[in-house]
C-alpha cells in the first residue's frame, strides 16, 4: 500500500519527545464528550461522562464509549482518579477518487496530492455512497484509515433499472435501481439509466433527480 | 457581553423550589418537629473516607454534614428535630452532584428505625407524590441481582462479576461492591426502593446488630428513580466504637494517601455525655427537588450551581 501522509498527521495529545512518542493519558476529571482514548485496544470515542458516588461510598465516572472500528457503544464505569490512554485518532478531509476492487483510493485536499488507500473494512458501508471528488471526512488511528464517512448528499448515476414510466411524476410506487456503485435503492417510477440521482449517505435514500 | 451572570435555574424553578422548601417545613410543623441552625462552618470536619470537607484555612472546615452538631443539640436535650440547609464536598460535581448542595437533616427521638422510614417514605410522597417502595437488604438485593453472597465476601467473584458489568480498571472489594449495588438497582427498575441491613464495615454511624452469624449495620438509604435520596441510620451511641471507626477511617484515608483528619473532640465529649436513643436520616433535597420538577440534573433547581465545565 502506497500512502504516506506522516507529517500531516499528529497525534491530538501525545507529546513529542526526540523521536520517541509519548503517549498521553485522561483522568477520570478531565473526561468530556469527543475524547479518543484506548478501550480494550480499541480507539473509542467518549460520547457522555457522568460522575456518580454513593454518599458514603468511592466515586466513579460512568461513561459512554462508541468504538471507532465497529461503531457499537460500550459502557464503563471507571473509579474516579484512573485514566484511559489516550488514542492517536485524527479526522481528515479527503476527496475520493476511486476504487480498484480491493482498496479505495482517496485524496488530500491541500497542495500536495497524496494518496491514500482504505481498505474495506474501513470503508465500511460508506462503499455504496462513494461519488468521485465527493469529500469524506476519514478517520486515522495509528495514522491507518479506519473509517469513512461520506458527504450527506452524493451524486450518483443509474446504472441498471427497469424501463421507465415518462410523465409518471406524480406520487406513486417505487422500483429497485442499481447506482454506478453497485448499490441498490428504492427510486420512483420515472428514473431511467443514465439518471443522476441525489442521495442521502445516512439513510441510503433517494432525495431527487439532479438537474446536471 | 457575557451571560455567566445569569442563574443556573429558571426563576419559575426557583419559585417551585420556595413551594416545595415550605411544603417540607410545613411537613415538620405537622409532626411537632423542631426547626435548628447549627454552624457550616466548625473547626472540625469528618475522618470519613469517601467525603473530603473544605478547609478554610484558620477557620476549619465548611461541613459535609450538620450531624455532629445537631447530636450535640439532642445530648443538650433537644426535642427531635430537622434542619435544611448547605453543605459542601469537595470534588463532587456532575448531573447529580454539587459541591454545594441542599441537605435536610432529620433526628427523631424514640423511633424505630422502620418508623424512620416510613417518615421519609411520607415525605417522599408529600414532596413528588406517592408511589409503593420496594425495601430489600443489601444481602438480597445483590442474591437477586447476581446469585452473590454480600456477607462471604469473596473479593475475585465480586470483582469479576463487577467487571463483567462494566467496571473498568483497578478495583478492591468496596470499590466492586458499591458498583454492583447501583447497578443492581439499575436492573431492578423500581421507582423507589429501600436498601437495608449494611456490612458492618459500611456501617459509617449506625449501630450495629448481630443477626444470625453476622454483625449489620441498621443503616437503610432510599433510592428514586436510580438516585440515591437519603441515607438513614439506627445511631450510634457509643463513643469507644466511634472512637474505633475513626481511627480505622484515618488509617485508610493513610493507606489511599489522603490526610489523615483529627477527630472531633467535641462529639467524641458529647457522645460520652450520652446520646438520647435516637434515629436520624440526610435526605438531598435538591435531588429531591429536580424530581418533583421533572428536572434531569440539579442546577436546575439551584440558583447558582458552582458546576464547572
Amino acid at each position: 500500500m502506497a500512502f504516506k501522509l506522516e507529517p500531516k498527521i499528529r497525534p491530538s495529545r501525545s507529546t513529542h519527545l526526540l523521536a520517541f512518542h509519548v503517549m498521553a493519558s485522561y483522568s477520570t476529571n478531565e473526561f468530556r464528550p469527543g475524547l479518543k482514548v484506548l478501550l480494550e485496544g480499541d480507539p473509542c470515542v467518549m460520547m457522555e461522562s457522568e460522575f456518580v458516588k454513593p454518599g458514603k461510598g468511592q466515586a466513579f465516572t460512568r461513561v459512554k464509549f462508541r468504538n471507532l472500528i465497529t461503531g457499537r457503544v460500550w459502557e464503563r464505569t471507571l473509579r474516579s482518579g484512573e485514566s484511559m490512554e489516550a488514542a492517536d485518532v485524527v479526522e481528515r478531509d479527503l476527496d475520493y477518487l476511486y476504487s480498484d476492487g480491493d482498496l479505495w483510493y482517496f485524496m488530500t485536499t491541500d497542495d500536495n496530492y497524496d494518496q491514500i488507500a482504505a481498505d474495506a473494512s474501513a470503508v465500511g458501508d460508506a462503499k455504496d455512497f462513494l461519488a468521485e471528488q465527493a469529500r469524506c471526512q476519514i478517520t486515522f488511528w495509528n495514522n491507518n484509515p479506519i473509517s469513512v464517512t461520506p458527504p450527506n448528499f452524493v451524486n450518483l448515476a443509474v446504472t441498471e433499472t427497469d424501463p421507465g414510466l415518462r410523465g409518471d411524476t406524480a406520487q406513486g410506487g417505487t422500483k429497485p435501481a442499481t447506482l454506478e456503485t453497485g448499490a441498490v435503492i428504492n427510486v420512483p417510477l420515472f428514473i431511467e439509466i443514465g439518471d443522476v440521482l441525489r442521495v442521502d449517505t445516512r439513510t441510503g435514500e433517494y432525495v431527487s433527480r439532479s438537474k446536471q | 457581553m457575557s451571560e455567566a451572570w445569569q442563574p443556573t435555574a429558571d426563576v419559575d424553578s426557583l419559585v417551585k423550589r420556595a413551594e416545595l422548601l415550605d411544603r417540607t417545613r410545613s411537613f415538620f410543623r405537622e409532626r411537632g418537629i423542631v426547626e435548628v441552625q447549627t454552624s457550616t462552618l466548625d473547626q472540625y470536619g469528618v475522618t470519613d473516607v469517601a467525603i473530603e470537607n473544605i478547609e478554610v484555612p484558620g477557620y476549619g472546615y465548611l461541613q459535609s454534614s450538620p450531624e455532629y452538631q445537631m447530636k450535640r443539640l439532642l445530648v443538650a436535650g433537644m426535642p427531635s428535630c430537622y434542619q435544611i440547609g448547605p453543605v459542601f464536598r469537595a470534588g463532587e460535581a456532575g448531573r447529580w452532584h454539587n459541591t454545594e448542595f441542599t441537605m435536610l437533616e432529620w433526628y427523631e427521638l424514640d423511633v424505630s428505625l422502620d418508623q424512620l422510614m416510613a417518615n421519609v417514605a411520607a415525605l417522599v410522597d408529600c414532596l413528588i407524590g406517592s408511589q409503593p417502595v420496594l425495601t430489600n437488604t443489601l444481602a438480597e438485593l445483590l442474591k437477586n441481582a447476581f446469585n452473590l453472597d454480600l456477607h462471604e465476601r469473596n473479593e475475585s467473584r465480586f470483582i469479576d462479576i463487577a467487571t463483567g458489568e462494566g467496571l473498568h480498571g483497578l478495583c478492591d472489594f468496596t470499590d466492586a461492591l458499591d458498583f454492583l449495588v447501583s447497578s443492581a438497582v439499575a436492573k431492578l427498575d423500581v421507582p423507589r426502593i429501600f436498601l437495608t441491613e449494611y456490612p458492618s464495615y459500611q456501617a459509617a454511624l449506625a449501630r450495629t446488630e448481630r443477626r444470625g452469624n453476622i454483625d449489620v449495620a441498621l443503616r437503610f438509604e432510599l433510592v428514586v428513580n436510580g438516585l440515591e435520596i437519603a441515607n438513614g441510620y439506627d445511631e450510634l451511641r457509643d463513643a469507644v466504637e466511634f472512637r474505633r471507626r475513626c481511627d480505622n477511617d484515618n488509617m485508610r484515608r493513610e493507606r489511599l494517601g489522603l490526610k489523615p483528619k483529627p477527630v472531633d473532640p467535641n462529639f467524641e465529649a458529647a457522645l460520652v455525655q450520652g446520646l438520647p436513643e435516637c434515629c436520624g436520616v440526610a435526605v438531598g433535597l435538591d435531588r429531591l427537588f429536580a424530581i418533583a420538577m421533572g428536572k434531569p440534573a440539579v442546577s436546575d433547581v439551584l440558583a447558582f450551581s458552582t458546576r464547572v465545565e
